[in-house]
């Protein structure tokens, strides 16, 4: 099932900043619905690379809210720079998503 | 393989959590081979050991890590965290959240050129303190804001 994914990489003064939206339950397996919980199915590790190179390697909790967006910052860049970044979740699926710096 | 098998073992019985996680059937052992994911310190249920478990017991309070947060969060499930760290060398930023059943939400390692900061949105409980941990040369520095919480996050 595919969790899409939405990121933009823009050329600011002096730092590249990247955001980038993730389709995701971030289910935190205590919520009940009819009284039985909720298995828990989050994100675990996020992944950005510039030019395929890793710069920012994180790793997250059930408590990140749903539809998880992060904003990451990067020394320097030029336009045209390859941004991406990935995602795996506790259950083993994963997406990823590519984008130039504009 | 046989090797990795009897390394998850004997680290299973070593951490009560992750014990528990295996019995529980929450985590299937492969899983735990292959995620690199910090198991032992997402699963501490207090700050205290949470920071223990990232080696942050001795943070010392510090006025270069810049913590973001509302005052007051109207939604518990989305409470917006903005940290920026002016330590120079600062390697990673986690964010703790004293009173959330899991208190530590994520930590994030910076290399390569990657600026110490982040932006994310955490879900919380309720009202708590939110401690963010930098690390940098090995030693770890912290700031803390209490944001009030009007309807919880978690559960439902």
């Amino acid at each position: 099932m595919a969790r899409p994914m939405k990121i933009r990489a823009s050329l600011k003064s002096g730092y590249t900043d990247i955001r980038v939206l993730m389709a995701h339950p971030m289910e935190t397996g205590q919520r009940k619905v009819k009284g039985k919980l909720v298995p828990a199915h989050f994100i675990e590790n996020v992944t950005v690379k510039v030019n395929g190179k890793t710069v920012i390697e994180g790793q997250t909790s059930q408590a990140i809210s749903r539809n998880p967006v992060f904003s990451f910052r990067v020394k320097g860049g030029t336009k045209g720079d390859k941004v991406e970044i990935g995602w795996v979740d506790n259950k083993g699926e994963s997406n990823s998503i590519e984008a130039a710096v504009a | 393989m046989d090797e990795g098998r009897r390394v998850v073992l004997r680290s299973a019985g070593a951490t009560g959590a992750l014990a528990a996680a295996l019995a529980a059937g929450l985590l299937r052992p492969e899983r735990v081979l292959a995620a690199n994911w910090d198991m032992s310190a997402f699963r501490q249920k207090t700050a205290a050991d949470a920071l223990k478990s990232i080696g942050a017991q001795d943070a010392a309070m510090s006025k270069d890590v810049i913590l973001d947060v509302p005052e007051i969060a109207e939604n518990g499930a989305v409470v917006p965290v903005e940290i920026t760290s002016h330590i120079p060398g600062t390697t990673s930023i986690a964010v703790v959240i004293d009173k959330n059943p899991f208190p530590l939400t994520s930590k994030f390692n910076f290399m390569n050129g990657a600026l110490p900061y982040v932006k994310v949105n955490v879900k919380m409980g309720e009202s708590s303190y939110i401690r963010v941990i930098a690390e940098a040369g090995g030693k770890h520095y912290v700031a803390m804001r209490e944001v009030k919480v009007t309807i919880g996050g978690c559960g439902g």
